[in-house]
Parts: C-alpha cells; structure tokens; sequence
C-alpha cells in the first residue's frame, strides 16, 4: 500500500491505497464521494471527469497516486455549502440537459472546465470541447444549451 | 428559459424537474454508490469463444491472488438453481422452441461472453484479476454467426439437441392469402426489398450491475438492481430461485438509462441472490464496459424482406413482409415477442388493405437479443418507409406526395388496420404539410439541384419518415392472445396526508424519464395543490408493492392514466366527507383550486387541507366511512395508443469520402397531449440521436469466428455532441381517446423515426448518381463503396 495526500474540495485527505488503485475508485471507495462515475473503462465516456488542479481529467485513466498533492475537485464539490448550485449545475437545470443524470456529474465538470479555458465559445466549440463526454439520453442540444447560457456566450 | 406562470394548470407547462438537484450534485445513488461492507464481489468469467466444449476449468492461478476466494464453474454452481433457467415471457408459438439457459454455462459455452465460470473475492480489483486469471480450456465447435447462414442446409446446430436453428416461425396474415396474391399480381407497380438490421449494442452510460443482501435470520433476501423492471425481476427470482415472495424485496436504485436492455431478468442477478441466500452475506457484480457490450443483451439483428404492390397512382394495396430475425443463443425475457411487436406495423400508417407478415426467428452462436428502444418497430417503419421511398420513385412522385396517396384519412379514426390493430387517432397529413414546412423542403431541393447541375462533391439529400407506433402497452387480453406470460396494466395509489402533503406511489419505474415531475404535476392540478407538495414513490418493491414497470412507452399512457384515476378516486371520497361537513348533496358541490364549494352558495366551502385533516382525525366522517384520504386503482387500458408522426432529416454527403453529415433534423409529433414539453423534446432529441445512430454510425461488428470485434466505446460508435444535429421540433396533438388525458407516449418516437428518414436522404443524396441503396450504418466506407458500384465499380 502506497500513502497518497488528496485536497479533495478543499479539504486534505491522506489514505492508502494500492499502487495500481484508479483515481475514481479512490474517490468513490476510499472517500465515499460516489457522485463521480464510472461508465467505461477506456477513457471513452467522461463519466468521471473530475477536476486536477483545476483541469479536467478522466479520474478512470489516472492512479490515485499520480494525483499526490493535487487539487481535486468532484461534483460534490461545486455547489455552495448551502445548497445552491454551481452556475453549470444550474444551467443543466434550466435548460433540461439531463435526464438520467449518469453522465451528468462528468459532464458538468467537463463543461465548467471548458468554459473556464476557453472563453466565448460558439456552438461548435462547444460541440467539439464535449465529444470527450457521452450521454445517451439528452441528443446532447439541452447540454450545449446549457453551457453556452452559463458561459454567458448564447443560449437563452 | 421561462416556466409558463399562465398556463390554466401545471399540466402543458414547461416544469423543471425535480429529479434534477440530487443527479446535479452527485447525490443520487446507483446500484455501484451502494456502500456494503463484507460484501462478496463477483467477477464472471466470460466465453472467449463463440462456441465450445468447455473441457476443463483451472482456477489455480486465480485462487493464489490475494484476495480471491473461490472459482466456481457451472457446474459447481448447479445446485444453487438445479434446471431452474432463466425466464423467457413470451412463448410466441406453442412449438417456440427455448433451450434451458442456465445462469452459468454447463459443458458448452454457446457464445461469446456465456458465463462459464464464477470468481468470488474480496474486492472489485479482485474479482477482476481473478477472473482474468482462471484458464478455461476449450475444445471449439463449428459457430453460427450471420443470421442467414443458421438457416442454410448443412449449418452447425447452436443447440445439439435440436435439429434446426429455427426458433419459432409466427406469421398474421389471417384468410387474405389469395386477396394478397391477387393485388400483386394486378399492380401496376411492385417494389421489392432486402433491408439488414444491423445488431446494436444498447449501451445506457450507467453499465449493469446487482447487489443481493440478505438478512439470514428472517430469511429474506433484498436484492438491488439496475433494472427496469424491479416488480417482474421480483417474481421472476421468486420463481427461478424458489425464494418465497413474502421474502423477497427488490429495489432499483437511481438508475442509469436502460432503452430496453434493462428490461431482462438476468444471469447475475439471479446468481448474486442465490450466492447471498447461501452464504448468508452480500454479493455484488458491477458490469465492466467491454463486458457490457457481450452479456448484456443487444438490440435489432433482422434480414427484411418488403414486397409493396401499388396501382398506378402509387396507391399501395398490398404489402408482404418476411423476416428472418435473430434470437442469438438463448432467450431473454421477451426475445422472442420483439419481431412481433414491429409485425402489427409494417403497413406504417398507411391505408393499406392487404397485409401479409411473417417472422422466422434463429439461433445463432451471439449474445442473445432482446428489446431495445423500439423493439421492432424502428425495424418496422424502417422497411415501410424505405420501400414507400422506392416507389415513390417508380411512380415517379416525390417522397411526401406517396405518403399523401396513402395516409389513413384524418376522419378514418378509430381505423381498424389490415394488421388488426384499432388506431386510436391522429392527422397524419397534418403532421407532414407541418414537417415539409418547417425543414425548407423546397429550398433544399433546389440548392440540391445547384450542386447536382454544379457537379459539386458535395451532395444534399431529403429524407422523409412518417411513422405510427404501437405503445402504452398494454391490454391485457391482448397480450393473453399472443401468449404473452403476463398482463399490462399499472398500478397506483394516491394518499394525502394530515397536514395535506400529497404522496403518490406508481408501479411504474422511471430511470431518467422524469415520473416524479410528471405525476406530481397531474396530480397538483388535480387536486389543486402545488407539485412541490407531492412526493412521488416507485421502484422499490417495499414501498411499491404492484406495478409492471417501465418500457414500451408506457408509463404515462398506462402508469399515469391509473395515477389520474386513483387521484379522482381519492377526490370523490373527499367529496364525501365535504358534504357531509358542509350539509350538501354531493351533487351540488364543485371542486377547483383546491376547495370544495356549494354551488350557488359560495360562502359555503371547504378546502382539501380541512378534508384531509377530517378524513385523520375520523372524528366526523359520514356513517361507515373508513379514515384517511387514500385510493389504489390497477388500470389495465382497453387498447394500445399510438404515437405518430413525420421527421425530415436533411444530409450534406461527400462524395469524395463517403461522408455523411446531417446538417438539419426536423420533427413534428403527435404524442397526444403533453404533460411536460420539456420533457417531451428530451425525449424526442435523445430518441432521435439513437435512431440516427445506428444509420451512421453503430454497429455490433461480429468477425467470423463469432468475436464482436466493436465492443469497446472506441469501436462501436455511440455519438458525442459533436456528431449530432441540432434538432427543429414542432408537435400536433390529437388527444388519444383510450384515456382519460388524452396522452398516447413518446419515449421511443424518436428512435422509430429517425434511422430510414437520415437513410432515405442518403439515398436521396445519391440517387442521380444511381444509388439506390445504402446499408447501416452509413459509415463513409459504405457510401463511398454505394457510389463506387453504382458508377461501375471505378472511382
């Protein structure tokens, strides 16, 4: 077992875990914080996208290990201590943009993410900043809807 | 985005789900997000071929894994099921033939991803490793992969004990053998057609998995499971596993899309609760992706043959449809009845007098197949709206006009089609004048023209479908004449509490459709309450004791109709008690917004909250008037509804590449009348993406050997946003008159639309050119070879 230092949502966790342990499975067994999921298991999907370091990585294709000392932020960890959504969350809302949710944490953080480092996207940036995250109940329009209102760049 | 704060009621608005905010923030809880503590983990070891002895298990290797406990093979594993097998519902012919599907293979694996074996471990890591590490050896037999070859003379049997690979052969056609034979041979024009349905991988993003906790003091036994259908799962393990009812609780947790796949009573969990009632301890599995993609069931898998006869007005007066369909290895739950369900539609809603259909379902070495979203009806109106196409063209009239010469009139309704099915409503010309309209169709075909005259590589194609579809399945004498191993209604029970909370309890099980806003906005208007107000409970056998579950479009048609009618139960009770309070007849009182008023008298009047209060307290209820406000109906529909509508899908080909872009996608539904808009678009957009999948881009590539070669999400295509079109929807509503709201269903509309109308504009893209086919998906080396035969095998 190997000692691995997390900030997970601002708060500083150390646990151990087998070298070989995915960073989502850290997260979910180890942690608890089972919003982040998992829907593949060849980096396909974006069901378990998270934050590192304020990047948006797929925590399925990374060992907990590799993310020693990092930042990581997880669905649980964007909405207000009070209950008030993120600003994405409540654009997926608004606009309707999911519908069994699965894909929905991974996609939120891929969106937040997207939206921080490419400011101003059109539609087709956004299409293309997404095809990394799959979700097969929506069409996807609801989802781009929804970004492009909360970065504030179309939308209604 | 606005709410409509005008709207008359809740019911027709824009409503925000209240589902949303525990999806949102990673509150919810799927089957994986259980935390069991000591629970046994399941790791399956899986066919690596297609068929084979299996000769020898040897568990050594796993079992020096830390952490891996036991390897057990089929046959180790008998005992917990005996010949208990896993169920199939629907026996659609008396001499169907079912061969015994054990949960885990005994002496041959019939394809691949068969359970052959089982590791049970410590640890999700665990079971994985140790899975890998068991060595099966096999001794291979011949395999049967292509639906045609398992009905060539000579082919392998899948089943040894059988002597065909012929399952079931089920035909409608009644008394009008010579009636049809007389229109064909009378037709001014014939088409006749051979259409492949390619095997879809159903792939919802939440994989399968189970989880079975037992308490072994009392006996019972709570299994947890991504599925469907937790009440048929409930008495199938029942009944499989010879488990007492009375001790069996099962509960889906949130979950994870299911289109079909979900709707199945499966090997793990059917292993994972025996293993729980054996060992006294949990026992879970988590499905893997790749794994997925062979031990959950898939979709389609059909060779189609049409034969449309038309006069010389293109009025069609007959059409005769055989199918070969493929069952895979085994059955599922309904894997037989999937053809059938498309057998009633493949006159597609058109006029037509003369119908003919018939279905051979085989075996062969695959996963078996079963219902996805649609289930033989997007293979259905695939097969009609193509040929309507092809004639279309022989009549030498354009894609929309053939659909006007053979509409069911608007003033047909109720229409008793050839297939003997009662429609129940619709305008159809109505729905397509608004689809043609709003897709430009005319401005398409002239830059079309442009680029034809231009000689640009650049193709514009038009593609129509106009479909109907059978769903709120469904009566259940209907299903009794087709042999069908259960019934169709729904169950529900509203209750209002002391302080005038609202709970509502369905038996039908959402997993992402919205039940809980949908139901709680008839009721609010129902009873003149907010939404908020309402809770809405389901999906656990515990709390829901009765209900059949969610597929075929059914739960608002079926699940919300009995949610309504337990509300107006409940309603006239309380009336009841109101007339009893305020010294009226019954008669005289009106109820709106909440209060119950005497008519004429407006100072006299009680609200619902007083009701509700009276009906607790039981202090002053009229003589022999049980307590509380509380009513239970099981409503069982007097007939199916049926959904229409026409979708236009417009494509930019490439015929350089062979790529297909679909720039423009138009859809005008008629699903009777909306609950929630929002939702209704959700569910068409996502249908519709599904539909136009497997045109372009899915497809369960099986090698000849019987491997699926697509099994991972980078082979088989499911697409991202940057595939999809944006969507252009506009909807007609004519209110079904099997129900009390006039709703008809919508959640597999899209799926059946979708794949023939991006096709048809494939085609249509390519016709000058001489193409006059495409199969799916039209993948840009299908096209590009399309065109390459049709200019005389150069390019």
């Amino acid at each position: 077992m190997t000692a691995v230092t997390l900030t997970v949502n601002g708060t500083e966790r150390s646990l151990e875990v087998e070298p070989r342990t995915l960073l989502v499975h850290a997260l979910r067994d180890d942690l608890g914080l089972t919003g982040t999921n998992v829907g593949c298991d060849s980096s396909s999907c974006g069901a378990c996208t998270v934050l590192v370091d304020g990047q948006s990585a797929k925590s399925c294709t990374m060992f907990a290990v590799q993310a020693n000392d990092a930042d990581i932020t997880t669905i649980e960890g964007v909405a207000d201590a009070d209950g008030t959504l993120h600003p994405m969350q409540q654009a997926f809302h608004e606009h309707h943009a999911l519908q069994c949710g699965y894909c929905t944490p991974g996609m939120v953080m891929a969106a937040i993410s997207l939206v921080e480092e490419y400011p101003g996207l059109d539609e087709g940036g956004v299409r293309h900043g997404l095809e990394g995250n799959l979700c097969r109940c929506t069409g996807y329009q609801n989802i781009v809807d929804a970004v492009l209102a909360a970065a504030g760049s179309g939308g209604d | 985005m606005t709410i409509t704060e005008d709207a008359p009621g809740h019911v027709g608005s824009r409503r925000l789900r209240k589902e949303d905010p525990a999806l949102l923030t990673g509150e919810a809880k799927f089957i994986d997000d259980l935390a069991l503590p000591g629970a046994i983990w399941v790791g399956m070891v899986r066919s690596t071929e297609a068929h084979a002895n299996i000769v020898g298990i040897d568990g050594s290797a796993a079992l020096a894994i830390d952490g891996v406990n036991e390897v057990l093979s089929g046959e180790d594993l008998a005992p917990l099921w005996g010949e208990g097998a896993l169920p199939c519902a629907w026996p659609v012919t008396p001499d169907m033939k079912n061969p015994a599907h054990l949960p885990v293979a005994r002496g041959t694996a019939k394809y691949v991803g068969d359970a052959v074996a089982v590791v049970l471990a410590d640890s999700r890591y665990a079971a994985a490793d140790g899975a890998a590490a068991v060595v099966v050896d096999y001794e291979p037999l011949p395999a049967v992969v292509e639906i045609e070859d398992a009905v060539a003379d000579g082919a392998p049997l899948v089943h040894a004990d059988l002597d065909s690979n012929e399952c079931y052969t089920w035909g409608l056609w009644g008394d009008n053998a010579p009636a049809i034979d007389a229109a064909f041979a009378e037709a001014a024009h014939v088409v006749s057609e051979r259409y492949l349905q390619q095997r879809l991988i159903p792939a919802p993003m939440e994989p399968r998995g189970c989880a079975a906790v037992p308490s072994p003091a009392g006996g019972e036994l709570t299994l947890y499971s991504a599925t469907q259908i937790p009440h048929i799962l409930k008495v199938m393990t029942a009944v499989v596993l010879g488990i007492p009812e009375n001790k069996l609780r099962v509960v889906a947790p949130s979950v994870g899309g299911g289109f079909g796949c979900k709707l199945n009573v499966y090997a793990e969990e059917i292993l994972c609760s025996a293993l729980a009632m054996q060992r006294g301890a949990p026992v879970r599995w988590t499905e893997g992706r790749a794994e997925a993609a062979v031990s959950t069931i898939q979709g389609r898998g059909q060779v189609q043959h049409i034969e449309l006869a038309a006069d010389a007005d293109g009025k069609v007066t007959a059409v005769r449809v055989k199918l070969l369909a493929d069952m895979g290895a085994y059955l599922q739950l309904v894997t037989p009845g999937v053809p059938l369900l498309g057998g009633f539609l493949y006159h597609g809603c058109y006029d037509i007098p003369n119908y003919m259909f018939e279905c051979t379902s085989v075996f062969t070495n695959r996963t078996p197949t079963d219902a996805y979203r649609g289930a033989g009806r997007p293979e259905a109106t695939y097969a009609v709206e193509r040929a309507m196409d092809s004639l279309a063209v022989s009549v030498g009239v354009s894609p929309e006009e053939i659909r006007a010469r053979n509409f069911i009139g608007a003033d047909a309704f109720p229409y008793t089609s050839a297939a003997g099915l009662i429609f129940d409503s619709g305008d159809y010309q109505t729905v397509l004048d608004k689809a043609v309209a709003l897709a430009d169709v005319d401005g398409r075909r002239s830059d079309q023209a442009q680029r034809r005259a231009s000689g640009s590589s650049k193709r514009i194609g038009v593609g129509f479908s106009s479909y109907v579809e059978m769903c709120g399945l469904a009566p259940s004498r209907v299903l009794a004449s087709l042999d069908y191993g259960a019934g169709g209604w729904e169950a529900a029970t509203v209750r209002i509490s002391p302080t005038c909370k609202v709970q509502v309890v369905t038996g039908s099980t959402p997993h992402g459709q919205g039940h809980e806003t949908c139901w709680s906005m008839i009721v609010a208007d129902q009873l003149g309450v907010d939404p908020d107000d309402v809770e809405v409970l389901h999906s656990d056998t515990a709390v829901s004791p009765t209900g059949l579950d969610t597929y075929g479009s059914r739960s608002l048609a079926v699940g919300g109709t009995a949610v309504y009618m337990a509300t107006e139960k409940v309603i006239d009770k309380a009336r009841a008690i109101a007339a009893h309070q305020l010294e009226a007849s019954e008669d005289d009182l009106e109820f709106s917004g909440g209060v119950f008023r005497v008519r004429g008298t407006p100072e006299a009047e009680v609200p619902l909250a007083g009701i509700a209060f009276a009906a607790f307290t039981a202090h002053d209820l009229p003589d022999g008037m049980e307590p509380n406000l509380e009513a239970h109906v099981t409503y069982d529909p007097p007939n199916f509804t049926f959904p229409n509508g026409t979708h236009i899908a417009v494509v930019e080909v490439d015929t350089d590449t062979g790529d297909v872009d679909l720039i423009d996608y138009v859809a005008v539904d008629d699903c009777g009348v909306q609950i929630n808009p929002l939702v209704v678009e959700g569910q068409v957009h996502g249908g519709i993406l599904q539909g136009a999948a497997q045109a372009l881009y899915e497809d369960a590539v099986y090698n000849s050997d019987g491997q699926l070669v697509s099994a991972n999400l980078g082979d088989y295509l499911v697409p991202s946003a940057a595939e999809a079109p944006r969507f252009r929807l506009d909807s007609h509503v004519t209110p079904s008159p099997t129900n009390p709201m006039g709703v008809k269903g919508v959640g597999e509309a899209g799926t059946i639309a979708a794949a023939p109308a991006v096709i048809n504009a494939v085609v249509d893209a390519l016709r000058d050119l001489g193409v006059t086919d495409v199969d799916m998906p039209a993948s840009p080396q299908t096209v590009w070879r399309a065109i390459a035969d049709a200019q005389g095998g150069a390019s």
